[in-house]
């Protein structure tokens, strides 16, 4: 009978499976402890990840970038004058509107976009804000999700329904629609909730609204989890020494909920990354003078029959950055449990 | 003299898992002739499944190797093609799974999933095929099986649908049928309903039966000779008699001897074997009993065979260096009764 | 089954009035500023404003404001400031284009992802896997109107081998229809491609361990017969009623970013104009309908999906 080496996804015929729970007790190794060794194990999702971590260094070294090498910043118009690469003198932008192409040296290193402008700087400080916004967004739907979600599946009765049927009605909307819905709705006039006031410039907006809107992707799992959690014995043991509601959920619940919210939160930073691409591409992120990856793309594809470099530049990082987290994100998925039962809906 | 249905030497079975090799099958041999029942016993792990599944080819796949040979009516088995062991599957050897909730598809109704297998043998039109699963489904004790033959798993109770694997194990004909732990998903009053009707069945239809358990109380209702499987190994074997009323092997011993018995009184607490099987990556060398046998002896670290050591019993096979003289010193032996009262060792109240 | 249908039915009912309130929240209620100055647009006369602001009730409490909104756009009655057009005669020309691009989109990303999500699953660990997986993630992170600006560069005005952008009516030629919205079907569904052959993939593993797959190797049938009639036929399940709802949500308006990089003039590319011209009524339309119809999708779907799972039906 032929035989093959071993390979890390091992498919075990059915009979094996006896083995399986043995093999868990014999390492003796508590979950955590054995979920980093399966990451640490998974080079290609280790390389991912720190593949986004490059692509976050780079950018907050973009003042770095911007001062040393490139001699400009992003905002600077070049439109007349004239730079040396390689011995040759050429126009930054060429009399006929034309910019020039990537030059691979330090000044202009990716080209320049139809006002002179240095793609590599507004490329590096464009991905500051979408990151932010990103890594913002994220976070805050995390801890609305939380709160939610801890509220809904641990009080249940009209606590939950009342969530629930707010999320639903959320859920409903496809999240590009909702989200330029409030973008439009907030761009004008900025948003005033009682004390908070946020003007309509700021990329406060694009983060709280990013962050609003996927609350119900994460919310529903969490509130699905802590409704399990709530029946399992530690949970009773905790309320019958008589722990508040509030105390259990904290130490309790919270700390049980730790790997799905781990396991979300790459993807929900990628999540939020694109939908801040797309908002601000259609007008309704990220306003100008502020910069994203997003707003370099919708320059880039209004002008791309110049030069699909400064389309193709800021789309390239972006979905770098966003590959890196999800792959990322995959690896942890699959080490914190090998047959994961978290879905996403996306 | 009936023929060899099914011969089995030196079978082994191993898989490639994140903790090394584990080796699940050990050198296994046993023969079946047809018409008998041949009960497989041990405890979890012991590779009494994977030695029934491996007959099948159902444990196949990338982390699996396989040594030996199990030949069928001359047919080898472990190294056979796909086709050769499509047309074994179902209509010569037949198995009874474990759990009967989990072992049919939800989605198909049960009829469906008969007609299935009959129509994957046989060249018979739909009609056809549907009267036989309806008679099959009669035969077994559904009651009502003309309407329920178009319901589904999940509208069945345990016992009924144990009872709808054993119609569509049979629905072929088959000439060796594989139960594995048919009735342990079961409750008890459903288990002595179920192992009549498979005896019925077997008296019926002739076919040979392998029934895989880890429960000797109900292998004395049913089985003509027995295997009682360790660690990988057959540790004993014999027919019936021989193994309840002369056991060989210490570990045998053991189970005879923790087995709950109604017309003794009750003991205040009920022997076990003391220790916990070997992992299965990492065993004893010699006889994989060694570090749970009170007998053990220098001869042990060497592994024994599977030979026969009682006179006048070619059949009666066991592992275990000691001579039968050594093991009648060991224990007392009252004869006509099973459940051994030892003197010392391993059936003893702990 | 019909009570069923009953309840999920009431329920939609309250959660379209729920969206219907969000909605009007969301445009008329939140944002400062004068609501009639803001819909009125840029170059607005004061009559304008002032009409507007008595057609809409903005001087009256703010429960008359959402009934008069939610009648002016149920009656039809709702026209652009900025343009002057009626804003539900200008959905319904656009929501043909729409449709097809959805449907054309949907049954290639399905096609595509089952044929993937299966190949993948059954040589899971090797390397077409691996390779397969890393493109389907690549196929995720790529935003889709990046995507589509490329293609229609590239394939479209550069090589010309596609139309660059543009939408031809399917009666009036049926291949140019094709011809025209294959570039377009294509960028759109890389991203569903990507999800749903993942998450078929992992059905599929998932399924491959069950019981029954066992069973039915077990019963002699060919690995083909097993793979396509147990563990497909149980996978697929839970992922068609996703289909369904990603579908709903495509049509509904998450095809915005399509129809606007590839010129589609339906009714996403639509909304994406009047949101860069800040004109209300059309994006608070499209908003709503676009919700609407989602909820009344989910509501079939789970009808459907109780029908084809009987353990949901006859409980």
């Amino acid at each position: 009978m032929a035989t093959e080496p071993v390979t890390d996804y091992a498919l075990e015929g059915p009979a094996a499976f006896e083995l399986e729970a043995e093999r868990e007790h014999v390492a003796g190794l508590g979950p955590s402890r054995l979920a980093l060794r399966r990451l640490r194990r998974n080079k290609v999702a280790l390389a991912f990840g720190a593949l986004f971590l490059v692509i976050v260094a780079m950018c907050v070294l973009a003042p770095v970038w911007a001062n040393r090498v490139a001699h400009t910043g992003p905002n600077e118009n070049h439109l007349t004058d004239k730079v040396t690469v390689g011995g040759e003198t050429k126009d930054v932008v060429s009399p006929d509107g034309v910019p020039i192409g990537p030059t691979w040296h330090g000044r202009y290193f990716l080209g320049a976009d139809e006002n002179g402008r240095d793609i590599a700087v507004r490329l590096l400080y464009g991905g500051r804000t979408s990151l932010q916004i990103g890594v913002a967004a994220a976070l805050i739907t995390a801890f609305l999700s939380i709160i939610v979600g801890l509220l809904a599946g641990y009080f249940r009765g009209f606590t939950d329904t009342v969530v629930s049927r707010s999320l639903d009605v959320i859920w409903a909307y496809p999240v590009i629609l909702l989200g330029i819905a409030l973008g439009t709705a907030l761009s004008l006039g900025g948003l005033h909730i009682g004390p908070i006031s946020v003007g309509s410039d700021s990329k406060l907006i694009p983060i709280i609204i990013i962050g609003f809107v996927y609350v119900p992707y994460m919310a529903r799992p969490l509130r699905g989890q802590v409704l399990g959690l709530r029946e399992k014995e530690f949970v009773e043991s905790a309320r019958a020494q008589g722990a508040g509601s509030l105390r259990i959920m904290f130490t309790e619940v919270l700390p049980n909920l730790s790997s799905t919210i781990i396991v979300f939160l790459p993807l929900m930073i990628a999540n939020a990354i694109l939908l801040e691409a797309a908002l601000s591409f259609l007008g309704a992120g990220v306003q100008p003078p502020t910069s994203s990856w997003g707003t370099l793309i919708s320059d880039g594809v209004e002008k791309i029959i110049t030069g699909p470099h400064l389309t193709i530049a800021p789309g390239v990082m972006l979905v770098l950055a966003v590959l890196g987290l999800n792959v990322f994100g995959d690896g942890v998925r699959d080490a914190l449990d090998p047959r994961a039962k978290i879905r996403l809906e996306h | 003299m009936s023929e060899r249905l099914l011969e089995v030497r030196d079978l082994k079975v191993s898989f490639a898992t994140e903790e090394g090799v584990v080796q699940a099958v050990d050198g296994v041999s046993f023969e079946l002739e047809a018409g008998e029942v041949l009960a497989v016993v041990g405890e979890s792990g012991s590779g009494k499944s994977v030695t029934a599944m491996t007959l099948m080819g159902l444990t196949r796949g990338p982390n699996a190797r396989f040594e030996g040979t199990a030949r069928y009516k001359g047919t080898e088995l472990v190294a056979a093609s796909d086709e050769e062991l499509q047309r074994v599957r179902g209509a010569e050897i037949a198995m009874i799974f474990q759990d009967p909730m989990t072992s049919l598809n939800p989605v198909h109704r049960i009829g469906d999933q008969i007609i299935e297998q009959i129509q994957a043998h046989e060249e018979i039109s739909d009609s056809a095929a549907r009267e036989r699963t309806v008679e099959l489904l009669d035969r077994v004790g559904i009651p009502r099986a003309r309407e329920r033959v178009d319901n589904y798993p999940f509208e069945f109770s345990g016992g009924m649908r144990q009872r709808v694997m054993i119609a569509l194990a049979l629905s072929c004909d088959p000439a060796v049928l594989i139960a594995d732990e048919p009735t342990t998903a079961l409750d008890v009053t459903i288990q002595a309903q179920i192992l009549q009707r498979m005896r019925n069945l077997r008296d019926e239809t002739g076919a040979a039966v392998i029934l895989v358990t880890h429960d000797l109380g109900v292998v004395a209702d049913i089985a003509d000779r027995i295997a009682v499987m360790y660690a990988g190994r057959i540790v004993e074997q014999g027919k019936l008699d021989e193994i309840f009323y002369d056991p060989q092997h210490p570990y045998t011993w053991g189970l005879l001897g923790s087995i709950a018995r109604v017309d003794r009184p009750r003991p205040a607490r009920l022997p076990t074997i003391a220790g916990m099987p070997p992992s299965l990556a990492h065993r004893p060398e010699g006889c994989h009993f060694r570090p749970r046998c009170p007998h053990e002896f220098a001869e042990c670290v060497k592994t024994p065979p599977l030979e026969s050591r009682v006179p006048a019993s070619p059949g009666h096979k066991d592992r275990c260096w000691l001579s039968v003289e050594d093991k009648r010193g060991e224990r007392e032996i009252v004869p006509g009764e099973i459940g051994l009262e030892d003197k010392k060792g391993v059936g003893a109240a702990v | 089954m019909a009570r069923f249908i009953v309840r999920r039915v009431v329920a939609m009912v309250f959660v379209l009035f729920a969206i219907s309130v969000l909605t009007f929240f969301i445009f008329n209620v939140i944002p400062a500023g004068d609501p009639a100055v803001r819909m009125a647009g840029k170059s607005a006369t004061p009559t304008t404003i002032h009409a507007i602001r008595r057609d809409w009730g903005f001087d009256k409490p703010v429960y008359v404001q959402y009934v008069k909104t939610m009648g002016r756009v149920f009656s039809g009655n709702l026209v652009s400031y900025i343009n002057q057009r009626n804003v539900i005669d200008e959905i319904r020309s656009r929501i043909p284009r729409t449709f097809c691009l959805a449907i054309g989109a949907a049954i290639l990303w399905m096609f595509v992802a089952v044929i993937l999500g299966l190949y993948t699953a059954v040589r899971a660990g090797q390397f077409s896997d691996r390779f397969l997986t890393v493109l389907a993630l690549i196929g995720i992170s790529m935003p889709v109107f990046w995507v589509g600006a490329l293609m229609a560069y590239y394939l479209g005005f550069k090589w010309e081998i596609f139309p660059n952008g543009g939408y031809v009516p399917l009666t009036d030629d049926p291949v140019d229809w094709a011809y025209h919205l294959i570039l377009p079907w294509t960028a759109l569904s890389i991203l569903f491609i990507g999800v749903y052959s993942r998450l078929l993939r992992s059905n599929v593993l998932d399924t491959m361990n069950d019981d029954y797959v066992r069973t039915a190797r077990a019963k002699g049938l060919s690995e083909r017969q097993v793979l396509v009639r147990h563990v497909l036929r149980n996978s697929l399940i839970p992922i068609v009623t996703l289909w369904g709802l990603d579908f709903g949500a495509v049509l509904g308006g998450g095809a915005i970013l399509t129809e606007t990089v590839f010129d589609i003039q339906g009714v996403g590319q639509y909304a994406a104009e009047s949101v860069s011209q800040l004109d209300v009524p059309p994006v608070l339309t499209v908003t709503l309908f676009g919700a609407f119809f989602i909820v009344f999708l989910n509501a079939i779907v789970d009808i459907v999906y109780a029908y084809l799972d009987p353990r949901i039906r006859l409980t």
